[in-house]
């Protein structure tokens, strides 16, 4: 039972990462590795502000603003000053590292008495004894609820429209007298804002901050993607968000069960990547480009 | 009214393939006309496109658009005043968006695309009937992936959506040529009445003299830069398809064929 709340825990608050991954990923098919650096960020900005005294949830808000900004730099990077997609998420993971050290001020911040999101006077009052070994899950489930529902809100507006467009099809967007860099620009910060929550939500569940914690999240992240919308790809009324979060539980799932078949913890970084290759040759989501040349 | 005056154009400059396509090139398009273009390959008709819309740029000369001066204007913000309809019959929709989706994303061109509902549901019964307009039951899969329609279906939903808004010039980028004959006359056929009703300044590639002789009053065959014949009103009613032919031939023996 401890092993699938803790599955289902980091399962959805890796669904809201996993969020910003299917906007870059499937949507504008751009492959963010910022990632691996906004994840961390929100996570340090977290850390900092908590042992501040911060509200909880103002930090999640806040985590979120500043991976708006960190996605649309990595967007202008690329649209502005024409880097390669690949490029400009390299260049922006690489400045983080160093500047979520300078947020956090060390590579490591444990929390300990601190309000968590999960674990603040409100949610403790709200919830009945009974129900306190499924509090943290109750509370990661509505987060990531709230998360997909903002987005498919999103989605359903004009700007939405307009981001599906671009992914889609970049000339229809140019002939509807848009700049396509905007839309991406937008895209990208909505992407990098989602995965910066996500840090922030991790780093209050774990009650720590680690400067490595964002090392390998584009590769979990691509996995829920891909998982999540190929089970569901013949279910048409299972919304794509749905499916990503669903993914994100399965691939927790698969990497606690190969840790409980005797592989170490330390080995998690090599299943996580070691799955995501499984899952690329199963599902056959392989770019054209690499169909060709193999 | 469009004009290109002086307009100079070169491929692969300062490489030894340099190539010169237009080389002081003039040409008015007055309001409500509707010019077809001919020519072959190579000659010049899709740059001289790409030129207006601003997909690649001049190397010399202007582009004027209702007298004003578009040369360096971005090409998505030339759009706000020109549709376009391709070639390839994906190009003018969505295919992962429905096509209710599609009409509501096409319908709001020129305006801000922020938060409010991307479908406007008092528009709906308007979408409705421009699709009925095409009698391709269209309107009845309003919630049907554009994806899943076939390539004709496709091609008079982007011609649609290119002519929706207030625009006022059109381009033709042989919107046909990727259709089956049957298909391609009723796109013809709409184009025609779009741009009656609408009283669009047209530009039309194609590769079809009989569309070129039968469409639009003003007809231009284009070789190597230049404009070789440039008939318009009466003298472009007497125009028939082997005239054209014949200047074709011409051409083709002058070039060594």
């Amino acid at each position: 039972m401890g092993i699938l709340t803790g599955v289902l825990e980091q399962g959805f608050i890796y669904g809201i990462m996993a969020l910003g991954v299917y906007i870059t990923y499937k949507i504008l098919d751009f492959p963010d590795l910022t990632t691996d650096g906004s994840f961390p960020a929100g996570a340090a900005i977290t850390a900092v502000l908590l042992t501040g005294g911060m509200n909880p949830y103002l930090s999640l808000v806040i985590s979120f603003a500043a991976g708006m900004v960190i996605g649309a730099l990595t967007g202008i990077i690329h649209v502005k000053f024409k880097v390669r997609d690949l490029l400009s998420g390299i260049i922006m993971m690489t400045a983080l590292y160093s500047i979520n050290l300078r947020i956090a001020g060390k590579a490591n911040v444990p929390l300990f008495t601190q309000q968590t999101v999960f674990d603040n006077s409100i949610v403790n009052a709200v919830f009945p004894e009974s129900l306190a070994p499924y509090q943290t899950v109750i509370v990661a489930f509505v987060l990531a609820l709230i998360a997909k529902l903002l987005l498919d809100a999103y989605m359903k507006t004009k700007s939405g429209f307009l981001l599906r467009a671009v992914g889609n099809n970049e000339t229809l967007v140019t002939s509807l007298a848009k700049d396509i860099g905007l839309v991406k620009i937008v895209g990208l910060a909505i992407a990098n804002g989602l995965i910066a929550m996500s840090g922030s939500i991790m780093c209050q569940q774990q009650r720590f901050f680690d400067i490595s914690m964002g090392t390998g999240t584009v590769v979990i992240g691509l996995a829920n993607v891909i998982i999540g919308t190929n089970v569901f790809k013949n279910v048409s009324f299972v919304k794509a968000t749905t499916a990503v979060i669903f993914g994100s539980v399965v691939y927790k799932g698969c990497v606690a069960f190969a840790i409980s078949r005797g592989m170490s913890a330390t080995d998690m970084k090599f299943i996580t990547a070691f799955l995501f290759l499984i899952i690329l040759i199963i599902t056959m989501d392989r770019k054209k480009k690499v169909k060709k040349s193999a | 009214m469009l004009e290109l005056k002086n307009i100079d154009k070169y491929y692969n400059i300062g490489t030894i393939n340099e190539m010169c396509l237009f080389n002081n090139f003039n040409l008015t398009v007055g309001d409500g006309e509707f010019v077809s273009v001919v020519g072959s390959n190579g000659s010049g008709k899709t740059s001289m496109l790409n030129l207006i819309c601003g997909s690649s740029h001049v190397d010399g000369g202007k582009i004027l658009m209702n007298g004003k001066d578009i040369t360096f204007k971005k090409e998505f913000q030339r759009y706000r005043d020109i549709g376009r309809v391709y070639q390839d019959p994906a190009m003018g929709t969505c295919p992962d968006m429905t096509i209710l989706e599609n009409m509501a994303i096409a319908d709001n061109k020129s305006k801000s695309y922020g938060l409010r509902l991307g479908i406007n549901r008092s528009r709906v019964d308007f979408y409705r009937d421009q699709l009925k307009s095409l009698n391709l039951g269209l309107e009845d899969k309003l919630h049907v992936k554009v994806g899943a329609l076939s390539g004709g279906q496709r091609q008079a939903m982007a011609l649609l959506m290119a002519t929706m808004t207030d625009i006022k010039f059109l381009i033709l980028d042989e919107h046909t040529a990727a259709l089956d004959p049957k298909t391609a006359d009723l796109i013809m056929e709409l184009t025609d009445e779009v741009v009656r009703e609408k009283h669009l300044t047209t530009v039309m590639v194609t590769h079809n003299l009989r569309y070129a002789v039968e469409y639009g009053n003003r007809l231009i065959m284009m070789h190597k830069g230049k404009t070789v014949i440039d008939k318009a009103g009466e003298d472009k009613e007497k125009i028939v398809v082997n005239d054209i032919l014949d200047v074709f031939n011409e051409i083709s023996i002058e070039c060594g064929n």
